[in-house]
């Protein structure tokens, strides 16, 4: 999937807190937002030199969805704008999830905010008549949020918590083999530690959608540039965001 | 668009416009070409070139600051070989006009092997050679705060090609005057007026730089006024045709950086932001030489003294 990246004024026409510093946006505008589920938009915010990637949490050719949690100036900013707002965009950026991969039974694996791109695409995985299991990791229970999103999209939904308030207690990876999921193929967004440790429990392939410190966000200034396992390098913001696991040096 | 109002030349090299996307902030010019017609520009300065490939530095790598970004990217790039005969080669087809080969070294003879090479290829019409990496240890900057070993890297790499040698100079330092009447008196053709500031950022959670290399290289428009003085006092002093270089955005900057000195005008930090920085800076030059009543932009290099 080759994308183009676009230049849009996107306008805001919902912006919701979800969970405590986590908001739900959505967003309308005149051109293409994504292609395909796990691309990102880069977003141009007042008195900021660098744009704020985030990822595509929905896109029907219409409304755009993003979820974000506020950690710094730039999300801060973007939880204090209502409806009819409009912000500046670099769309369809990223290569997303592959979709045409081997198997029946996939696993999406969510840790926090790393939910957002997994809704869009268990959206297409169901569609395709494949069986989803939906795996999301929180610190607490009044931290979760998108579970029931997921239930029309999903054939089962898990929720692991540190603190043991709500699901399982611990890990994502403590969820999955305490339920003792089978599955064929796994895709998986969340903090890098999860991550890695979701490469390492999981023996089935899978994509796995990693974040970065990005300068431009579309391949020209080498600011995300990641070793890969077999030597080379790749940009988080081109090659990627998403990798398959054994692409990567972990 | 070509307007004959535009036109400048650069050691001798006649460019439509003084418009020329910085190394580093490009690549290689073929993201780019998808995002508009290369052609517009002035130039190109492509991705700083070594003589070896170099990963760079740990990521992260970017960090920010009150108009502008700081970077420790470290000289990624695939190596003179690889870049010449897989870069070169596929931005030929993307731009028909003379590039710009930025190249960089630990010692003068890498210096000296990179520039012998690119001496070779037809479509490079100026070697820029830059001493000024503030984000490698050893080399780099290393070669750009000392009159002496700046002279060196110039004489050394003079020896090796006959295409007009610009020196990258670094603003990290205290005289920067002096070390331009060096790579001068070195025989220097021109000089590239500034690479980033040496900057750093906290993260106050983790209590650590944000970058991975600690420190790193500031761009953006928070240091225009810092590069626009600098290419005026080399200006003063100097013979050289210069670029100027560092927080470029706007039409407006690129007349600044003109009268003061600068016969054309680099643009870095600003297409990282925004990939259609160059394109709007060459639209709209024609309308702010209007309002600023400049009839060909040739007139005003150097314009106040």
């Amino acid at each position: 999937m080759v994308a183009t990246m676009e230049k849009h004024i996107f306008t805001v026409t919902k912006n919701a807190a979800l969970a405590p510093n986590v908001y739900e946006m959505q967003l309308e505008g005149p051109g293409c937002a994504a292609r395909v589920p796990g691309q990102f938009v880069n977003i141009a915010l007042d008195g900021l030199y660098l744009r704020r990637p985030i990822s595509v949490c929905n896109y029907d050719g219409r409304t755009l969805t993003l979820l974000y949690k506020v950690v710094g100036q730039g999300t801060r900013q973007m939880a204090a704008l209502g409806p009819g707002r409009t912000l500046e965009l670099l769309t369809q950026l990223g290569n997303g999830f592959s979709l045409d991969v081997p198997g029946r039974h996939m696993l999406l694996v969510g840790g926090g905010i790393g939910t957002a791109p997994l809704y869009w695409l268990a959206r297409e995985l169901k569609a395709r008549g494949r069986e989803v299991s939906v795996v999301l990791g929180f610190n607490t229970a009044a931290e979760i949020f998108y579970t029931e999103a997921f239930r029309p999209h999903s054939d089962r939904v898990l929720v692991a918590t540190m603190d043991g308030t709500a699901g399982t207690r611990g890990f994502v990876t403590d969820a999955i083999s305490r339920q003792g999921l089978s599955f064929d193929y796994f895709y998986a967004c969340g903090p890098t530690p999860m991550l890695r440790a979701v490469s390492q429990a999981l023996s089935q392939p899978g994509q796995l959608s990693l974040e970065a410190r990005m300068g431009c966000g579309f391949g020209i200034c080498m600011g995300c540039s990641l070793p890969m396992a077999d030597g080379t390098s790749k940009r988080v913001c081109k090659e990627g965001p998403v990798f398959r696991k054994e692409e990567l040096a972990w | 668009m070509v307007t004959t109002r535009t036109h400048i030349s650069l050691a001798g090299i006649p460019l439509d416009n003084p418009v020329i996307p910085a190394s580093g902030t490009f690549g290689f010019g073929a993201e780019m070409a998808q995002v508009y017609d290369l052609d517009i520009l002035g130039s190109i300065s492509i991705k700083g070139t070594t003589r070896h490939p170099r990963y760079g530095n740990p990521l992260p790598r970017i960090a920010e600051g009150p108009g502008g970004v700081l970077n420790s990217v470290g000289l990624q790039n695939p190596g003179v070989e690889k870049v010449i005969s897989e870069e070169l080669p596929r931005l030929r087809r993307l731009f028909h006009k003379p590039i710009i080969a930025n190249i960089s070294g630990f010692s003068v003879d890498d210096y000296a092997w990179a520039c012998e090479r690119m001496d070779g290829e037809e479509q490079v019409g100026i070697i820029e050679v830059n001493v000024s990496c503030p984000n490698v240890h050893d080399g780099g900057m290393a070669f750009g705060t000392q009159p002496e070993s700046a002279a060196a890297v110039t004489r050394a790499v003079k020896a090796v090609t006959t295409k007009p040698v610009f020196v990258k100079l670094s603003p990290n330092v205290t005289d920067i005057v002096s070390i331009a009447l060096a790579c001068q008196e070195a025989g220097a053709d021109g000089l590239t007026l500034v690479n980033t500031l040496l900057g750093m950022r906290i993260d106050l959670q983790r209590r650590q730089p944000v970058l991975a290399n600690k420190v790193g290289g500031y761009s953006g428009p928070a240091i225009f006024p810092i590069a626009l003085r600098m290419v005026w006092q080399v200006a003063q002093a100097c013979s050289l045709p210069i670029m100027g270089c560092g927080g470029v955005a706007t039409a407006e900057d690129v007349i600044e950086m003109m009268m003061a000195g600068a016969t054309a005008v680099q643009v870095g930090a600003e297409n990282l932001r925004n990939p259609l920085a160059c394109k709007q800076i060459i639209e709209d030059l024609p309308q702010a030489m209007d309002r600023l009543r400049i009839d060909r932009l040739a007139d005003i290099i150097g314009a106040v003294r």
